[in-house]
């Protein structure tokens, strides 16, 4: 199939055959980030620009290292240090940066839809890298290549997320993704956590994190915000963590061969135990890892001369 | 100053329904005839009563309904204060080129309007444009803050008509019986803004496309809630309350309920919570956001069945101008609001084609309902004021929200295709607009 997708902005969107060609292409690209010298000129004299607007480590770091693997020049900025503090909208911001001639502007912002602002006002390629509740496209993307990694195909497995559904953007964009390629997602959590209408975007809700990790190939746990517990969503850190914290006695009640999954940051101890955290099945690292070669693969579909090659 | 609205259908809900002539002299109704057919033969021309060279105006109104004047009891004027959303004069163009003859605008202005000075403002500022014309409501606390009464003798002396904190609820129980009373003394009636912020402060309606868009929710029970409250105050004093702008299935049942048992509560609704549904934010489009939010399928549903059977009252529109800078943000970050003074008639219209309710009762709720909750009388009688809509249901336009009146676009409903719009709005016997 030909790439000509100006942006990456959910995975609602995305076709079977677009996720994977970005699948694949991320598969390939994985061995560079193994070379002595982890770097390819595949992107170089492109400007890829990191639009932060939100605290992030991980996923900043690794479009970072993923636009420098392969050569492109990459600049990053936070709302606190850009013209928003000064009263500029966020279009005129993106208009001012688009001026610039950038290739790719990643964006992370705490208000969902953010991206499809910027996508209808400016001609740049625009990536979301999570916006408010909404989506995290590049997460569920990373962590369905770590699942086919090691399961061989999506299709027939069953996932189970934990936690926060509500608040998640990483849960809206797996369950999205992971039923478009054929996986059965199932979600567990509080009913405090779990939003309204969650079923029409294709999961099966559980209130009882065993019931829903029985049988599950992989399990899926969300990181639990302690400011939250203001909101009257539990009760404490101690109670969710008996409730819906992931064990190795759960790990153990469930199949052997299951992988545990976190998309970080971690809150050892309560949504997950430290023993089930470095338990051998954890994948967690493997994410992170897969994560630079996944967004290497973005980058390089969006900007490295395919769609190019293929508009007009 | 002699006017002739000639071969109309006039319909005043309750009082006529038939093809009539309606004469005007001095901006009142000065005559009400049958129109004379045409003897052949006859030299006369058009068997005009009187003096045909002092009629200054004839308007042909033949195929159209000619229908009391328009009454809007909901609308954000924006002046004084955010003069580059909207000022009264281009607030009364629009409402003008909506049908209205009337509007009464709510007092969330800077400053706010909860004193004589500016009440008095709007008052005078509107009646120099000799046009639509237009009732302030004033604040039922001082500041729209909640926590004291304003003085409520003054503001109707002043010209005030009604009372409302409409933007915020009034939170505190209290306040609000105390407001009712101390109201019903005066001669104003209470408009609720029924919002609970405990459970609101999402950004649109709570449900299935909330979730899917990651936007946070604003439940239905956050306005039925209050509601609730305020129809056990109502019920409890004896003493009226208006319901602003209802939204959901469970308020509008509520009502129905406090109807049927003498409570005597009245409501109203806007076009868009019986035309749009949640689904309409689509890609997070800011010009679907207001508040309250719109609703699921289902209770747009139980807002039309309010209408038909008469648990609400009034379509009034909520008119909400927001210039660009409000709208084109992110979401959260976007106003409240949307204008709707120049589509309201013909989103109404919509609903008597689709059968939800009939022309007189459209009527009913856009004019006659609003008239008797002020104590007003728009009758189409000889000697009442010359207030009109002439009415033509078959005219197909399209509205553009860029060559609209109002000075702000953010409308929901730019590039619809309507079938009936007003085509003359009179007010006092002068035509303020006409197409």
């Amino acid at each position: 199939m030909t790439w000509n997708r100006k942006d990456i902005l959910d995975i609602a969107s995305l076709s079977v055959d677009e996720i994977q060609l970005i699948l694949n292409t991320a598969d390939g690209l994985k061995e560079i980030s193994q070379r002595p010298i982890k770097k390819v000129p595949i992107l170089r004299g492109k400007t890829v620009v990191l639009f932060f607007h939100e605290p992030s480590t991980r996923t900043r770091i690794s479009f970072d290292v993923a636009a420098k693997r392969l050569s492109a020049d990459s600049i990053s900025i936070s709302a606190s240090a850009s013209s928003l503090v000064k009263g500029e909208t966020l279009v005129d911001t993106a208009k001012n940066l688009e001026a610039m001639n950038p290739d790719v502007i990643v964006i992370r912002h705490s208000s969902a839809g953010t991206p499809y602002l910027l996508a209808k006002r400016i001609s740049t390629s625009i990536i979301n890298a999570g916006d408010g509740m909404h989506a995290h496209p590049t997460q569920a993307l990373l962590d369905m290549m770590t699942v086919r990694e090691k399961k061989g195909e999506l299709k027939g497995l069953n996932i189970a997320i934990v936690g926060d559904i509500s608040h998640s953007r990483v849960a809206r964009s797996n369950i999205a993704g992971f039923t478009k390629m054929g996986a059965k997602v199932r979600i567990a959590g509080p009913p405090t956590m779990i939003p309204v209408g969650i079923e029409s975007l294709g999961a099966t809700v559980f209130n009882d994190m065993d019931e829903a990790i029985d049988g599950a190939d992989v399990i899926m746990m969300l990181r639990i915000q302690k400011e939250r517990q203001q909101r009257f969503l539990f009760p404490s850190e101690r109670e969710y963590a008996s409730r819906y914290g992931l064990t190795l006695s759960r790990i153990k009640d469930s199949k052997p061969d299951v992988m545990i999954m976190h998309p970080g940051p971690l809150n050892r101890g309560v949504e997950i135990s430290p023993e089930a955290a470095d338990y051998v099945n954890s994948v967690i690292l493997d994410q992170v890892t897969n994560g630079v070669a996944l967004r290497m693969a973005l980058l390089y579909l969006l900007a490295g001369g395919m769609r190019h090659a293929d508009d007009h | 100053m002699q006017m002739i609205i000639k071969g109309g259908h006039v319909l005043d809900p309750g009082h006529m329904d038939a093809v009539t002539d309606i004469f005007i002299e001095d901006g009142r109704i000065s005559a009400l005839k049958e129109p004379e057919s045409k003897p052949s033969g006859d030299n006369m021309s058009d068997n005009i009563p009187g003096d045909e060279k002092q009629t200054d105006r004839i308007i042909d109104a033949t195929g159209c309904i000619v229908v009391p004047g328009l009454i809007d009891m909901h609308v954000h004027l924006r002046e004084p204060g955010e003069e580059y959303k909207e000022t009264i004069e281009t607030g009364i163009k629009a409402a003008a080129a909506g049908g209205f003859t009337s509007i009464c605008c709510m007092p969330n202005t800077n400053p706010v309007n909860d004193n004589r000075q500016v009440t008095e403002y709007i008052i005078r500022t509107a009646a120099q444009f000799q046009s639509v014309k237009v009732h302030p409501v004033a604040g039922i606390s001082k500041g729209l803050k909640g926590q004291e009464l304003s003085e409520y003798g003054e503001l109707k002396a002043a010209g005030a008509v009604a009372l409302s904190d409409d933007g915020f609820p009034v939170s505190d129980s209290q306040l609000m019986r105390r407001a009712l009373e101390y109201s019903k003394g005066v001669g104003l009636k209470v408009i609720s803004h029924c919002e609970q912020f405990d459970l609101s402060g999402g950004v649109m309606n709570e449900g299935a496309v909330a979730t899917r868009l990651g936007l946070s929710g604003i439940p239905n029970a956050a306005e039925s809630i209050m509601v609730a409250r305020d129809i056990a105050l109502s019920d409890f004093t004896g003493i009226a309350v208006h319901i602003a702008h209802v939204s959901t299935k469970e308020s509008v049942c509520a009502i129905r309920d406090a109807k049927k048992r003498g409570v005597p509560v009245t409501a109203e609704t806007a076009p868009h919570y019986f035309t749009l549904t949640d689904e309409a934010v689509g890609e997070y489009n800011t010009n679907m956001k207001m508040n309250p939010p719109l609703r699921s399928a289902k209770d747009k549903k139980a807002i039309q069945d309010g209408l038909a059977d008469g648990t609400i009252d009034m379509i009034v529109t909520d008119h909400a101008p927001h210039s660009i800078v409000e709208k084109e943000v992110e979401f959260d970050k976007a106003a409240n609001g949307i204008i709707g003074l120049e589509t309201s008639l013909s989103l109404g219209l919509k609903l008597v084609e689709d059968g939800v309710i009939s022309f007189e009762m459209l009527i009913k709720k856009m004019s006659k309902n609003p008239a008797r909750f002020f104590g007003l009388s728009n009758d189409i009688t000889n000697g009442s004021a010359a207030d009109l809509t002439i009415i033509d249901p078959n005219r197909a336009w399209t509205y553009d929200v860029k060559s609209g009146y109002s000075k702000s676009k953010n409308s929901p409903f730019d590039g619809w295709e309507f079938t009936g719009r007003a085509v003359f709005t009179i007010v006092n016997g002068r035509v303020v607009f006409e197409i």
